[in-house]
């Protein structure tokens, strides 16, 4: 199996709406979890699993010639694992297990317990440096794929992530893309109030890697952006895509908020953030 | 190196020498091996390595988080990384990404810590792995091997190689004496019987091995007879062993050079409390830094030495009911 049939622009839009959908629902259900976080990532995620630019097999989740996609930002899982339910890695109703005991759906994900995860993340700073060692063994066995790792802007006060956009560079590997989602909130606040680390895109640049700065809700930067990161650019060079990006988008009442981080909705909110989503929220939330 | 000298052992390689070479002799077998140095590959030996299989040999820097998360990735991918670097540097710096990108996981990624102990002398304490063992044994699912000398550390790094998940392997600086003159058989999990005795069972690790054979001379001496057990892998902990010893002697010592929390000392006396209690003695580092030093030195300061293992046996044997 080669790359899953890509959908057009709209239908990706389409998808993102009820990626979204899934998110409010299975976190509202849990109870717990980071919702916000996940919204200001989906469209990310809808690009690299339906817009053509993963290759990958649900049916055959460890084949040695897939993409990966290395989500080091773990608590925003939720929207991976409804990507990973909609691409049909596992049955879409196993979402209202998020968080409950003995699902493979867990707070923060866990590669032992669900086919489809590369990592087991959720302390921050780590998934680059495992990025950066598939890509590695990559090189080392003469494979051709490609990895994407997606972090925080939070993440990236992380000592660690900078430790492998070093070596990254160093290496000279230029199949490895780090995405980083940058919604500009971490927990406790605007993400250059907790650690101003600006200039960030000097940063990665100083660190040698090649660097785009998208849109990450307009679908066609997103795409644009990793086809372009995909077909290493510039040879021995690894790619950053910086995605600004608004935690909580798509739901007014959560768009730019700076006390929601790690904070479930409660039911009729949950109601409300459907409709405004465009879904009927009737049997959806039981 | 002093221990072991007045029973004729005689200096045989470091054991970070010793696992250097047999990883090199490794690589040539399972072409799967990476190995991966924090800029320390002339003290660790993965020079050795280096040397033969440079495209499969990676220099990380000073940079230990990073490193230990690169061999997670590349565990995923089938390869079986050697990560080396100082004990103390790989097992403090790096012990979260040892959490979630090794342990936790369950990758199949060997951590050798180099330099372990007080016996690296001059350096200091900035640089002596005297918390290491504990870390290790820490992490869930881990192996946690201490081999004593350079037949031992051979036989330990293959087996290591060879054991599908995350293995911490502590290895030294110093030349140390050869225990195992006639071979080694070796076999994760399982103690290793030098020398059986009726009085006092003395568990050791390490450099303390050569040790606790020389005080199994000195107890003899005084109409003592000592078992001496070579508790080369902390954990899983040889816990028949263990319980086969409190029957048959009564009375244990445990010699090791580590701290007094968390180490084999801890790992012994949980496994004989829940099996077969009976009074233990430690012989360790106790709860404070050591200093720089000359090794012998430093090692009779602080009492990892034959005698005080002796001593220790003989207050241990007066506390038997």
């Amino acid at each position: 199996m080669a790359v899953a049939p890509a959908l057009g622009i709209e239908q990706l839009r389409e998808k993102a709406r009820l990626i979204r959908k899934h998110i409010i629902v299975m976190t509202t259900l849990a109870g717990s979890g980071h919702p916000t976080t996940a919204l200001s990532m989906v469209e990310v995620v809808v690009a690299l699993y339906f817009g053509g630019i993963l290759r990958y097999d649900p049916s055959n989740p460890y084949w040695e010639d897939r993409d990966r996609f290395i989500l080091s930002k773990g608590h925003g899982c939720p929207a991976l694992y409804a990507v990973l339910a909609e691409a049909g890695y596992f049955p879409v109703e196993q979402l209202k297990t998020l968080r409950q005991l003995g699902s493979p759906l867990e707070g923060h994900p866990n590669m032992r317990a669900l086919p489809g995860i590369e990592a087991s993340t959720g302390s921050l700073g780590q998934g680059l440096s495992i990025g950066l060692g598939h890509a590695l063994a990559a090189r080392l066995d003469g494979r051709d794929y490609h990895v994407f790792t997606m972090v925080g802007d939070g993440e990236c006060d992380e000592g660690q992530v900078w430790e492998a956009a070093m070596a990254a560079k160093h290496f000279k590997v230029d199949n490895l893309t780090c995405i980083v989602d940058h919604n500009k909130y971490q927990q406790t606040g605007c993400v250059f109030d907790v650690m101003d680390y600006r200039p960030f895109a000097d940063k990665w640049r100083a660190f040698g890697w090649h660097v785009q700065e998208i849109d990450g809700h307009d679908l066609e930067q997103v795409l644009s952006a990793l086809r372009l990161a995909k077909s290493k650019p510039i040879k021995g060079t690894p790619t950053v895509i910086i995605a600004h990006t608004i935690k909580g988008k798509g739901v007014s009442f959560l768009e730019h908020r700076s006390d929601m981080h790690g904070r479930a909705i409660k039911i009729d909110e949950a109601k409300r953030a459907l409709e405004e989503l465009g879904w009927s929220w009737e049997g959806e939330l039981d | 190196m002093e221990l072991g000298r007045r029973i004729g052992l005689k200096l045989g390689l470091s054991t970070r020498e010793a696992f250097g070479r047999a990883l090199a002799e490794l690589g040539e077998e399972v072409p799967n091996i990476v190995v991966i140095d924090g800029d320390v590959n002339n003290s660790t030996r993965t020079e050795h390595f280096a040397k033969r299989f440079p495209e499969r040999f990676f220099n990380f820097g000073i940079a230990e988080s990073n490193m230990v998360g690169v061999a997670g990735g590349m565990a995923a991918c089938g390869k079986i990384p050697v990560v080396a670097s100082f004990a103390c540097f790989l097992m403090c710096n790096a012990f979260d990404q040892l959490r979630m990108s090794v342990a936790y996981p369950r990758m199949n990624v060997k951590l050798v810590g180099s330099h372990a102990g007080i016996s690296i002398g001059q350096d200091g304490p900035s640089q002596m792995g005297v918390e290491d063992v504990a870390l290790a044994c820490a992490l869930g699912g881990f192996v946690v091997i201490v081999p004593a000398d350079e037949v031992e550390t051979r036989e330990a790094v293959r087996a290591a190689i060879y054991h599908n998940g995350p293995v911490y392997i502590r290895v030294g600086r110093p030349e140390v004496p050869i225990v195992y003159t006639d071979g080694c058989n070796f076999t994760i999990g399982k103690a290793n019987k030098l020398r059986d005795g009726r009085d006092v069972t003395l568990i050791a690790n390490g450099i303390m091995v050569a040790a606790a054979l020389e005080a199994a001379h000195l107890l003899e001496q005084d109409g003592i007879s000592a078992r001496v057990l070579d508790m080369h892998t902390v954990k899983p902990i040889d816990a028949y062993a263990i319980e086969e010893a409190a029957r048959d002697t009564g009375a244990i010592v445990v010699a090791e050079e580590h701290f007094a929390y968390g180490g084999l000392g801890s790992v012994v006396a949980m496994a004989a409390a829940e099996r077969y209690p009976v009074p233990i003695g430690f012989v360790n580092l106790g709860d404070t830094y050591s200093r720089s030093g000359d090794p012998d030195d430093l090692l009779r300061y602080y009492g990892l030495t034959a005698d005080n293992i002796a001593e220790t046996a003989k207050r241990t044997i007066g506390r038997k009911r």
